[in-house]
């Protein structure tokens, strides 16, 4: 493949957040955003064309005769020569999960720098203050997010990985003169750094054990005849494996060393994924323009976490123990979530515990996943709801930034009844509430029974539990769909005034995800994104088979069946609970007040950060340290000066100048010598 | 004489003081210093590229440019001179400090002739420093950059100025007591017994003469004594007063350059001298820079002045290079080099900014400012560009540098640890890498408290933004942090060469 398109790909999103971050300013608003949206237009297109060329070009470098799809350096080229096997690289790696991410990114960062041409400015048509500067981070948050799923190795994967960390730190920031915007900005990257802490560790030991950081050297293994690709191989992850037991020192407190490196990793992963218990930066995060929580804290940054998982998925196959523990944070993560998401009234909020619960789904699916079930059925599930998830889930977010945008609160409290006011809106919302929720045809039904049947196939505790969490979503998105949109009669004071549906520029950008979240649950996903490459989706003579109606026809009704019920009866639910204004709510709440207050205050895990942050390490660590600076070791030093000048001042005595003295002091030592020289006679 | 190309290095700063001389206004001042610092650019850039085309053409001694000239016969001092990569590293480095700090003292008052006297002079010494590669003429340039401070920080200072003058000059002093002595002890064991002795750093090396048993007196010596330049606990209390006091260029100066003598003379004497007392000795001091690490960022995190954090986070970092040389492994020593350049710049750019600060608001007390990006738009996204810098993000200077230092040190930790030889040099090294969630958190505080938020103080909205000197300044410096983090092979492999195998084989070096 030729490396022009892959290269523009990268280089068009770094020159315009180059062009707009110097010379923005001297712009007009209109031009920046323009330029902003054209130059992630052509990033949309070459990235369309690249990832479509990879999966149907059929090309010998992409796919054997026999269907299993491959991997394929288009170029990498050295960045950092650490020693001669340690070598950081800056590539571009084609295979299904990129090649999907490639798709998923462009599309939403291209809805949503479209959409921010209409969001962006108030009502009279006034663009925010640093219009410029935000397309300027857009850009710079596009092209990181796209040179970290591209990633050749692990390291230029964390370099990226910082990248959009601090993209997001920028953006969350945007509005710099609100201290609640700064200091959330804060958070984010200060949690996100500590979780890049153990990334880091575990790079270090991984690496340091198998002498590489390539991808295409430990997880997969060079196909004969053409140059530059590779396919995923166990036996590539066994030989890493042995790497770790042949070792001098192959356990570490209890547990192998790889699978150590391998929760390192996670780690990094569940910082970048707002995984329990770092997950508190993420509904902080929100403080940012809503846009920006669509692109980044919804649909793209956010799942990183789980690519680095599936990135090195044959790996974490080798140390079961490690997917185990994905299973667990991500089944928590989940549940927790979503019981916070049931009680909040910030409607960013909301969905911000949305995706925490979401994208533990992936994480449990990754977890869950093992090739003797359905051939790896979790991890494509993983990869499917990923998909579909940053379809519906940053349509939401933009139904949110409309919502907001027209009344100029968070809060649904503001909103209720206006369905009337802003019918696409409505519509829209209301596709993408039908799609979390897992309602047959829309996307979320597909991918979400997919990852029940993983766990099913897994263990049936975790089938359960998370069926529970998916019938709370279904509960907890139409609560929200109901609160905004009925309960009660909109209240207009002036009629002129009136909440109303917004310009093209945003309205565009819902209608179209609103159709993919509608058909994208039929993306034959089984047949283009799997573990090995290997198509899942075929006949009786091995050929793939991939039609509309493919993934239909392969559902396991008995699991789908009862996650459509379930769905169904949670949405009932809220239906009779919020449809219109009635005391339910509130007698449920007083029902179970302890519950709720925790639900509500997110079980103070935020008090807990607040109080080991500043108590603790503030109070009783920096605090100390400082004091000890100054005062013992510098007072030390100070000492010795002050010993010095005492010293000094005692002695200068003796050079008085006065005669008498000096001849009191001759007589004294001539007595004092003779003395001693009598005495040593004697 | 003047045909070697290093002299220049010393020569054009003494023309500068002779120039300086002669000056009737300000103008001419500055025309001098700016051309001055100019030209010593130029030079280090092109003695760059010539060396680079030196070494692709084969060269492969350890120093090139080597010449020496008798100073003085029956001691064996000579004026030697000669340079590799890390000492090229550190010319361009200099010289471009002096160059923007030229830039960011435009308007210094008063007795502006002097300033630049005392600045060049120090220069002088700086230069002098690191093209010598006979000890006793380091040593005597070493001095000479030393003790101008003392004038640059009494005279034009602000604040406690003659007591941090005095504290920054003592201390230093007493750090070159100690290294004066294992000089001379370096010299009386610099030949085998029978031959001439020689200050030259080069045939000492080759002489391996010094026991073992003197090595293990000399090399705490000398360690310490450039240790206590390069902030290493507990000798660093000179930094954060004698930082705050000083006035911008000289801050500059001294955190950006004057810190990395202490660096370059660790690896260049006590380590390429002593390898053998380097190794056994060196879990001492691993200790002591370690704790410099963390103990340099958890104290910034609480400091309320601009300069004194910034002295603080100057003890992290600088500790993190004499940490990296001490894990005597080619990776973590070419980071250590890599994060004397990168702080160097990324240190001067911070001083350059805060003195850009405080000349406008009259305060460092971040407690008194908010909201500074409203205000000075240009500062404000130069000093979080510099904080980034500072907290490690790729593609500025920070990161490469380390990382480096991790992936090395992590290597020689983990060597340690399945040799069943303890696992001090992995805790460290784990120890080490934490400092980049503190920086983060001081950093992040710093940038928000006083760039971001409202704006504090209703008197500061009348402030200007920057000059087009400032701007100058600035700008230079923070093109050369983009390069280092841009393209960190070319540094790497300038770099590199340097810890060529056969220097190294006695420590079997990896």
């Amino acid at each position: 493949m030729d490396i022009t398109l892959p290269l523009l790909i990268l280089v068009i999103p770094l020159f315009m957040f180059l062009l707009l971050g110097l010379v923005g300013m001297k712009m007009s608003h209109r031009l920046a955003g323009t330029l902003g949206t054209l130059g992630m237009g052509t990033v949309l297109v070459l990235s369309y064309i690249t990832a479509l060329t990879y999966f149907y070009s059929g090309a010998p470098e992409f796919i054997t005769s026999a269907g299993e799809r491959l991997q394929y350096t288009v170029f990498n080229v050295t960045w950092l020569q650490f020693t001669d096997s340690l070598v950081i690289k800056l590539g571009f790696l084609l295979d299904p999960i990129s090649a999907m991410m490639l798709i998923v990114i462009p599309t939403i960062s291209f809805m949503v720098h479209l959409y921010s041409l209409g969001y962006m400015r108030d009502h009279h048509g006034v663009y925010e203050h640093g219009f410029q500067r935000f397309y300027a981070f857009l850009s710079l948050f596009s092209f990181s997010m796209l040179g970290l799923v591209v990633a050749t190795n692990i390291f230029q994967m964390y370099i990226f990985w910082e990248l959009v960390g601090a993209s997001s730190y920028l953006l969350i920031g945007f509005y710099y003169k609100k201290p609640s915007a700064v200091s959330a900005s804060k958070k984010a990257f200060i949690v996100t750094r500590f979780a890049d802490l153990g990334f880091l560790i575990g790079i270090l030991v991984l690496s340091f054990y198998t002498g590489t950081f390539n991808f295409a050297d430990l997880t997969s293994a060079p196909v004969d005849g053409i140059a530059d690709v590779s396919q995923v191989s166990l036996t590539t992850a066994e030989g890493i494996k042995a790497m770790f037991t042949n070792s001098p020192a192959p356990m570490f407190m209890g547990a192998s060393v790889m699978t150590w490196a391998l929760v390192l990793i996670f780690m990094g992963g569940m910082g970048k994924s707002a995984m329990m218990p770092l997950h508190i930066w993420l509904p902080d995060a929100m403080e940012g323009p809503t846009p920006v929580s669509a692109l980044i804290h919804a649909a793209t940054m956010v799942v990183a976490g789980v690519y680095l998982v599936a990135r090195l998925f044959p790996l974490y196959l080798m140390e079961t123990a490690a997917l185990d523990i994905i299973v667990v944070v991500g089944a928590l993560t989940a549940f927790y979530a979503a019981m916070v998401a049931c009680t909040q009234v910030d409607i960013k909020r909301v969905l911000a515990f949305s995706t925490i619960s979401q994208i533990a789904f992936m994480m449990v699916s990754l977890g869950v996943a093992r090739p003797e079930f359905h051939h790896g059925l979790g991890y494509m599930a993983g990869m499917f709801h990923l998909f579909t998830h940053a379809m519906f889930k940053a349509l939401l977010f933009l139904c949110a930034g409309a919502l907001i945008h027209a009344i100029g609160s968070n809060d649904y409290t503001a909103m209720h009844g206006l369905r009337k006011y802003m019918p696409i809106t409505h519509i829209t919302f209301l596709i993408g509430c039908l799609a979390i929720a897992g309602i047959i045809p829309f996307a979320g039904f597909f991918s979400k029974d997919e990852i029940l049947t993983a766990c099913f196939g897994h263990s049936i505790v975790w089938y359960i539990w998370m069926s529970l969490v998916a019938g709370l979503t279904a509960f907890y998105m139409f609560r929200l769909y109901y609160l905004i949109f009925w309960w009660k009669e909109h209240k207009v004071e002036n009629p002129h005034h009136a909440p109303h549906d917004q310009p093209w520029t945003m309205t565009l950008p819902l209608v179209i995800l609103a159709a993919i979240s509608c058909v994208a649950g039929f993306v034959p996903f089984g047949n283009l994104v799997t573990w090995n490459g290997h198509p899942m989706f075929v006949n009786e003579n091995g050929e793939m088979v991939s039609t509309f109606f493919t993934n239909l026809q392969n559902l396991d009704w008995s699991v789908a069946g009862i996650s459509l019920a379930v769905a169904i009866i949670a949405i009932l639910i809220a239906t009779a609970m919020y449809k219109k204004e009635n005391p339910l709510p509130a007698k449920m709440k007083n029902a179970l007040p302890a519950l709720w207050d925790w639900c509500y205050h997110r079980f103070y895990w935020d008090e807990l950060y607040q109080f080991i942050t500043h108590k603790i390490i503030f109070g009783c660590i920096s605090k100390p340290i400082a004091w000890f600076d100054r005062h013992i070791i510098d007072g030390s030093m100070d000492g010795l000066a002050i010993v010095a000048n005492k010293a000094s001042e005692a002695i200068k005595g003796f050079q008085s100048g006065k005669v008498q003295m000096y001849v009191w002091f001759y007589l004294i030592g001539a007595l004092l010598l003779g003395a001693i020289t009598f005495i040593c006679l004697l | 004489m003047f045909s070697n190309i290093l002299i220049y290095f010393v020569v054009i700063p003494l023309l500068m003081l002779a120039g300086l001389a002669i000056c009737r206004n300000i103008r001419q001042i500055r025309a001098v210093a700016v051309t001055g610092s100019l030209a010593l650019t130029a030079l280090s850039v092109w003695l760059l590229i010539d060396y680079l085309a030196l070494r692709a053409a084969g060269e492969t001694a350890p120093m090139l440019y080597t010449d020496s000239w008798t100073w003085f016969e029956p001691l064996h001092i000579n004026l030697a001179v000669g340079v590799d990569g890390i000492s090229i590293a550190m010319l361009i480095l200099s010289s471009i400090i002096l160059l923007t700090g030229s830039f960011a003292s435009w308007k210094i008052e008063p007795h502006t002739k002097d300033f630049f006297l005392w600045l060049i002079l120090l220069s002088t010494g700086v230069f002098g420093f690191f093209i010598s590669i006979d000890l006793f003429t380091m040593f005597m340039f070493y001095e000479v950059a030393l003790i101008p401070m003392y004038l640059l920080i009494g005279v034009w200072g602000s604040g406690n100025k003659n007591y941090s003058a005095m504290k920054l000059t003592l201390m230093l002093m007493g750090g070159s007591a100690f290294l004066m002595l294992g000089l001379i002890g370096i010299y009386y064991h610099s030949a085998p017994a029978g031959q001439p002795l020689t200050w030259n750093l080069l045939k000492i090396a080759e002489n391996a003469s010094i026991s073992q048993g003197w090595q293990y007196f000399l090399f705490p010596m000398t360690f310490v004594g450039f240790g206590v330049l390069g902030a290493m606990f507990p000798f660093h209390t000179w930094s954060p007063d004698g930082h705050a006091s000083a006035p911008t260029a000289v801050s500059m100066l001294h955190a950006g350059v004057l810190m990395k003598l202490g660096g370059y003379g660790c690896f260049r004497v006590a380590i390429y001298l002593m390898p053998q007392a380097a190794e056994e000795l060196a879990w001492i001091f691993l200790i002591l820079t370690g704790i410099s690490v963390v103990y340099g960022a958890f104290s910034a995190c609480v400091q309320t002045d601009l300069k004194y954090l910034n002295a603080y986070s100057s003890v992290s970092h600088c500790g993190l290079v004499l940490f990296a040389i001490l894990m005597l492994n080619t990776t973590a020593m070419t980071g250590a080099i890599m994060q004397m350049l990168s702080h160097g710049l990324m240190t001067a750019l911070f001083f350059a900014l805060i003195g850009m600060i405080y000349g406008r608001t009259h305060t460092r007390d971040i407690r008194l400012m908010g909201g500074l990006m409203k205000i000075m738009p240009f500062l404000a996204v130069c000093y979080v560009i510099a904080g980034m810098a500072s907290l490690g993000l790729p593609g500025l200077s920070g990161f490469v540098a380390e990382m480096t230092i991790f992936v090395g040190s992590f290597k020689a930790g983990m060597a340690d640890y399945l040799a069943g030889e303890g696992s001090l040099r992995l805790v460290f090294t784990i120890i080490a890498c934490c400092s980049i969630v503190i920086t983060a958190v001081y950093i992040l505080r710093v940038v928000g408290k006083l760039l971001l938020g409202p704006v504090y103080d209703e008197h500061h909205l009348t402030l200007t933004d920057a000059t087009w000197w400032e701007r100058t300044s600035t700008v230079v410096l923070i093109i050369c942090v983009a390069a280092i983090g841009c393209f960190p092979n070319f540094f790497e492999s300038l770099i590199k060469f340097t810890f060529s195998p056969s220097i190294f084989a006695v420590i079997g070096m990896n």
